[in-house]
Formats: C-alpha cells, sequence, structure tokens
C-alpha cells in the first residue's frame, strides 16, 4: 500500500517535526508559542532578501538570512513591547505581520530572478522532497533528509548541552541572572534556534504550518508529564507519529470520499492536532477522562456516606426499616448511581440486605455513627460561628460531612448535643 | 573638600571588610527614581530586614545590589568586589510569584538548581548536587515531598522550596523577597529556624519584610527604607516609633511628587 516514496516523505515528516519540537519544547515552557509563530513568519523575509542578494537559492545564505531576520524579530518585539507601552501580544502582532507582508512584497520580486513557487513557501512541498536528492556517504538520499536530520542532531545537542540553562533560565529567570546564566542569551540562543529550524523545516512543511510543528507536539506533551526531560521525550514521540498519521491519512482518506490524496504537511498538523484532543481527553492529570471518573467516585462516596446517615437516624428514631426502592427515592438518587453505591456498600460489609430490606452492619453502624457526628459537629461549629436559620445548617451541614477529615474532626469539638437538641453520637473504639 | 576626602575613605575601607556596601546608588525605572542616594554598609553575619511601605524600593534595593535590574549610579560591593566577582556568595530567594509553579519540575529540581553554579556551564547534576539538595530540603522539613510536582505544593511548602533551594547554594551572603508572605505558621517557624541557622552560621542574611510586628522578634539589624534610608542600624537602637512615623509617613508624598515629575521631565525631554 505504501511505496517507499511514502516512507521517505514520513521520515522526512518526522525528522522536520522533530527537529521543531524540540526548541517548541521550551517556546511552549516559557509562554512564548507566539514568538514561535512570529519567528517562523518572518524567516520569509530573510529568505527572500538572500535570494534577492545571492540570486540563487544556495542553503547558505538562506540560513544566514533567516538567522538574521530572526533574531531581530525577536529584538522587535522586545523593543516594541518595552518602549511602545503595548502587551507582548501586540507586540509580537505588530513585527510579525509586517515583516511577514514584506517578506511577500520580496518573494514577488525574487520571483523574477529565482525559480520559486508561493504556494510551496506557505504550504511546503514535503509530497516532491524525495526527488531532489544529494549523496551522503555515497548514497543518494532526498536533500530534505540531511538538512532535517542535520537540524534535528543539532538541536538535540543544544538541548543536551544546555539543558540545565534552558532549565534554569526558563523556570526562574531572576536566579539564574544572579548566578551568572545569562538567560538573556539563551533567550537568543533559544530564538536563532527556532529561527534556523523554521527555515530549514521551511521547504517540507511552509512557513505556516512549521508553527504547528513547534507548538502543537509540545503542548501535547505538556498535558501528558509534568516531568521535563519526559516531556521532551513524548513531545518528539508526538512529532513522529504526526506524521506517521499525518501522511496516512492524506493519502488515503480522501480517497474514501472519491478526492485525491491531499497535502500532507496540512494533514500532518491536522494530525498532530487530534493527538492533542486526544491527550486532552486521556491525560493523567488535566484529562477529560479522569474527570469524568474523578467526579464519579466522588458522587458514590457522597451518595454511600448518606446511604449509612440516613439508615443510621432511622435507627435512632426507631422507625421501620426502608426497601431498597424506597431508599432510592428518599436520597432522590439516579437509578444507576444508587445501584453502584448499593453494590459497593454491600461488598464492603457496610449494610445487608435482608429481603429487600436494608439494615446497617456493626461495621456500617460504625461509619454511620462518625458521619453523623461529623455532620452535627459542624451544625454546632457553623451555628456558633455563623448564626444563621436551622435549615441552612443542615443544609451546609451536609455538604460539609462529605469533605471532613478525621483531623477536622478532632478540631470541630466535643459539643454533646446539635443545634436542632438531637445528640451527637460518639464513636466506639474498637 | 578635606570633608569629602574623609568620608571616600571611610567607604573604602568599608567596603573591603562589610559582605555588602552600597555606595550612593540611585535606581530609576524609565527615568522615575525609585531609590535614591542609598549608602549603607551591611554588617557581617547578622539577620538585616529591609522595611518600607509599599513602593519604598525595598526588592529593588536588592535587586540592584544583584545586577538584575540596572543602576542609574552608585556601586556596590560585596566582600570590597563587584557582585560579577562574587555571584558565588550570594544566594537569592526571589518573591514566590516570580515564577511559574506549573513548570515541569519536581521540589527536588528546583532545590537542584541552587547547585548550578556550582556545577558550571554544561555539565552534568552530580550525585553530590542531589545530596546536597535533599539534605537543605530537610532542613526545611520537606524531603518528604521531594518528588512532588511544585503544583501540587502549596503556597507555605513552595515557599520552603525556594528556602531549600538558597540554602543548597550555600553562600555567606543570602538575600530573600518577602519570605514571609502569605505562607502558613508551619512555614514561618520553619523559615524563622533556618534564620537562625544562617546566622549560626556565621552568615549574613537580607530580607525584605512587610511584617512590622514581628521585627524584633526576627531580626538584628534594621534598614526603614521609603524611596531613600530614613534610618539604618541595629534594631534596638533605630527600630523607634519616630523613624517609623518617617518611614510610613505623609512626609514622603514629596518625595514621591518629585520622582513624578522627574520622570515627567525626562520624557518631555
Amino acid at each position: 500500500m505504501m511505496s517507499s516514496i511514502d516512507w521517505w516523505i514520513i521520515v522526512i515528516g518526522a525528522l522536520c517535526a522533530s527537529a521543531c519540537a524540540l526548541p517548541g519544547t521550551l517556546l511552549v515552557l516559557r509562554k512564548m508559542s507566539l514568538m514561535g509563530d512570529a519567528i517562523s513568519h518572518t524567516v520569509l523575509p530573510g529568505i527572500a532578501i538572500a535570494f534577492l542578494v545571492t540570486g540563487s537559492r544556495d542553503p547558505f545564505s538562506m540560513f544566514v538570512g533567516a538567522i538574521v531576520i530572526g533574531v531581530l524579530t525577536a529584538l522587535f518585539v522586545h523593543a516594541i513591547q518595552k518602549y511602545g507601552k503595548v502587551e507582548i501580544g501586540a507586540s509580537i502582532g505588530i513585527v510579525f505581520t509586517v515583516l511577514f507582508a514584506l517578506g511577500l512584497i520580496l518573494i514577488r520580486q525574487a520571483l523574477d530572478h529565482v525559480h520559486m513557487d508561493p504556494d510551496c513557501v506557505l504550504y511546503g512541498s514535503i509530497e516532491f522532497a524525495y526527488f531532489e536528492q544529494d549523496s551522503l556517504f555515497g548514497y543518494m538520499v532526498p536533500r530534505s533528509f540531511i538538512v532535517n536530520g542535520t537540524m534535528l542532531i543539532v538541536n538535540a545537542v543544544l538541548i543536551v548541552l544546555f539543558y540545565k540553562e534552558f532549565k534554569i533560565a526558563s523556570f526562574d529567570q531572576a536566579l539564574a541572572q544572579s548566578q551568572g546564566f545569562r538567560p538573556e542569551l539563551m533567550h537568543y540562543v533559544l530564538m536563532t534556534m527556532t529561527a534556523v529550524t523554521a527555515v530549514a523545516a521551511f521547504e517540507s512543511v511552509g512557513s505556516i504550518l512549521v508553527v504547528a510543528m513547534f507548538i502543537v507536539p509540545p503542548a501535547t506533551a505538556y498535558l501528558l508529564t509534568d516531568r521535563y526531560w519526559m516531556l521532551i521525550v513524548v513531545a518528539l514521540i508526538v512529532a513522529c507519529l504526526s506524521s506517521f498519521l499525518g501522511h496516512l491519512g492524506a493519502i488515503t482518506i480522501p480517497l474514501w470520499f472519491g478526492f485525491n490524496g491531499t497535502v500532507t504537511s496540512g494533514a500532518m498538523a491536522v494530525a498532530a492536532g487530534l493527538l492533542f484532543l486526544l491527550a486532552w481527553i486521556c491525560s493523567p492529570r488535566h484529562g477529560l477522562v479522569v474527570l469524568i471518573v474523578n467526579r464519579i467516585i466522588v458522587r458514590l462516596k457522597i451518595l454511600r456516606e448518606d446511604v449509612l446517615g440516613v439508615l443510621w437516624r432511622l435507627e435512632e428514631r426507631e422507625q421501620p426499616v426502608l426497601m431498597q426502592r424506597n431508599l432510592q427515592d428518599l436520597l432522590r438518587s439516579n437509578h444507576l448511581m444508587f445501584a453502584m453505591a448499593m453494590m459497593s456498600l454491600k461488598r464492603s460489609g457496610a449494610v445487608q440486605s435482608d429481603d429487600g430490606a436494608i439494615k446497617l452492619t456493626t461495621e456500617g453502624r460504625n461509619q454511620a455513627t462518625s458521619i453523623v457526628r461529623t455532620h452535627r459537629l459542624w451544625e454546632v461549629y457553623l451555628d456558633k460561628h455563623f448564626p444563621q436559620d436551622t435549615h441552612q445548617l443542615h443544609h451546609a451541614a451536609s455538604r460539609l460531612e462529605h469533605v471532613t477529615t478525621d483531623a477536622m474532626q478532632e478540631e470541630l469539638g466535643t459539643a454533646t448535643h446539635d443545634p436542632h437538641g438531637s445528640e451527637v453520637p460518639k464513636v466506639e473504639d474498637e | 573638600m578635606s570633608n569629602i576626602k574623609k568620608q571616600n575613605v571611610r567607604h573604602s575601607e568599608h567596603s573591603l571588610t562589610a559582605p555588602v556596601s552600597i555606595h550612593d546608588m540611585t535606581v530609576a525605572y524609565q527615568r522615575k527614581p525609585v531609590l535614591w542616594d542609598v549608602d549603607l554598609d551591611i554588617p557581617e553575619g547578622k539577620l538585616v530586614t529591609i522595611v518600607g511601605p509599599n513602593g519604598a524600593g525595598k526588592s529593588t534595593l536588592i535587586k540592584a545590589a544583584m545586577d538584575l535590574v540596572p543602576k542609574a549610579s552608585g556601586l556596590v560591593r560585596f566582600y570590597g568586589k563587584p557582585f560579577k566577582a562574587q555571584r558565588h556568595m550570594v544566594s537569592y530567594v526571589p518573591q514566590r510569584e516570580t515564577v511559574d509553579w506549573d513548570f515541569p519540575i519536581d521540589a527536588i529540581g528546583v532545590v537542584t538548581m541552587g547547585r548550578y553554579s556550582k556545577i558550571g556551564w554544561c555539565l552534568p547534576v552530580r550525585k553530590k548536587d542531589k545530596q546536597v539538595a535533599m539534605e537543605a530540603l530537610e532542613r526545611v522539613g520537606m524531603e518528604a515531598y521531594a518528588h512532588r510536582q511544585i503544583s501540587q505544593l502549596s503556597g507555605g511548602q513552595q515557599q520552603r522550596v525556594f528556602l531549600a533551594r538558597a540554602l543548597a547554594q550555600n553562600a555567606p551572603i543570602c538575600f530573600m523577597d518577602e519570605p514571609f508572605a502569605s505562607v502558613d505558621a508551619a512555614t514561618e517557624r520553619a523559615i524563622v529556624e533556618v534564620l537562625n541557622e544562617l546566622k549560626q552560621a556565621g552568615k549574613t542574611v537580607v530580607v525584605v519584610h512587610h511584617d512590622l510586628q514581628t521585627v524584633p522578634e526576627y531580626f538584628d539589624y534594621v534598614i526603614m527604607l521609603n524611596m531613600r534610608v530614613v534610618a539604618h542600624g541595629d534594631v534596638a537602637d533605630v527600630f523607634t516609633e519616630d523613624n517609623l512615623r518617617k518611614t510610613y509617613g505623609g512626609r514622603l508624598t514629596l518625595l514621591s511628587e518629585a520622582a513624578e515629575r522627574f520622570a515627567r521631565q525626562g520624557n518631555s525631554h
């Protein structure tokens, strides 16, 4: 199904995305994602000027042009923010739109001198990367493979070499500066890395989508881990996956709908976005699934405690036992949640069912006593410190009882009766 | 003439022995002066506090001393040498809000940063540095949280991690910027204990502080600041109601008005 050309495209895409993910990790951590966007756009005039000056697509002059403009962008953004009295977002907006527009104009001019496809400037031409070959150690390989591969190695070396320095400068600039770690210098090292990487990636994914490669894989990794080095590793994995899934998607999915294959660079960015979405849903810390599961767990815990509380109060008033059905109506709980709560209570041996009538076991009674005790002590506490009407008291205590730790319970005091006159039960020591 | 000369001599004498010696330092933000003519020596081995109202330039004073913000004029010497040459002698606890506590790093990782300057550029963290960092965490009672992600720590615990980082720097001079700001009682006790430990070890600690009530209890030496140094000396001598009134009183609005005019003048030129 996939030809060797397809595999080359995937490999080049993975190298390119990985090379971008390395400085991208730092951009995201330093909350400068938009700087990556700005620089990846402004390398365009840098490249255009290089075209115009040298009249060729010599990669070296392109790199030099892009580095100069990239660093200038960072300087301009900083200067406008400082002296123009605008926030950084506005400052970035001013600098990159102007420089990008300038780049477009210059590219038009350059077109007269150099053969260059404006579409390719914007979207890249990874599909054709295979056909421009160069020799590497005697083998003929696509030129983009060499360019992006070299870029990845250079970035990896820089990230490893300045691992500590980037970390301290990103986390605590003041400390970094006081210890002589030159955070400003590191900032410009990062800006230069970003600019050079943008140029290297430019031919493959174009100047617009490259920002997706800078930002999305690291942002995805940020959802999945809270370790700095792990962040880099995960970002690289996401980058490679984006390339694989992106190209696979580009050559297969449109065919299902009767279209021709689509641009790989665009599909790569979409794939990265989907991976981000997936990470957001499944993330162990901030994920949607975890959020929902946690909520259900909390609701179950509350429901279990409410059941125990109700059963205890029924015993206190020597009222007849309830059937499971009546209990559910009394607590106005939904069927599924209630069934789960009852199941877990029965399983843990806190309640038992006698021909459908629900009763506390000794173990369950102890737990329930503690819950009711907490509830009534809260009522005493609230009544003492925040006098209010009794209905509110009960309501507030019903919520507070579920979040009270043993230590908090001890601090609530040792009152013997609640404001309604009911006895505060004592938990018997075993 | 001879008077001026004498003063210069006095300064150069002091600057060689004092841990921190500040000479006629003025600091301005965008031409608006925030600190004027600060001129004092910080005595060795004492717990020193800087107090003053909001905007008095307390943080600016220590930041300018460490070259973190530029000085308009004046100079600062650490044991007679400029900060550049003495970085290793100064540890620093910045205000807690100045860093991103969502940064993907654990407590021990933050403390280890205190060792970076001893490790040097581009070299990896050694086992020994991890040990020192762990010991520092133990000294502030945070060893159980060493591998906790920092966003999962309470404000007080975060402050203690910062403190541990300064301990790991193990420098003879320590600057702390509002370490007591919004911390719990346990952390406040931990900080005071560490301060006393540092003093026992003969270190000089300079703390920007906002709670006047605890000044006599926690500190030996006080710098009372409101754009200018109102008074400085042993707490017993200068921490008087009169000086407090001068530091916090209305008299100073005149100075800040002058600063405003300076700034406006600068803009119109």
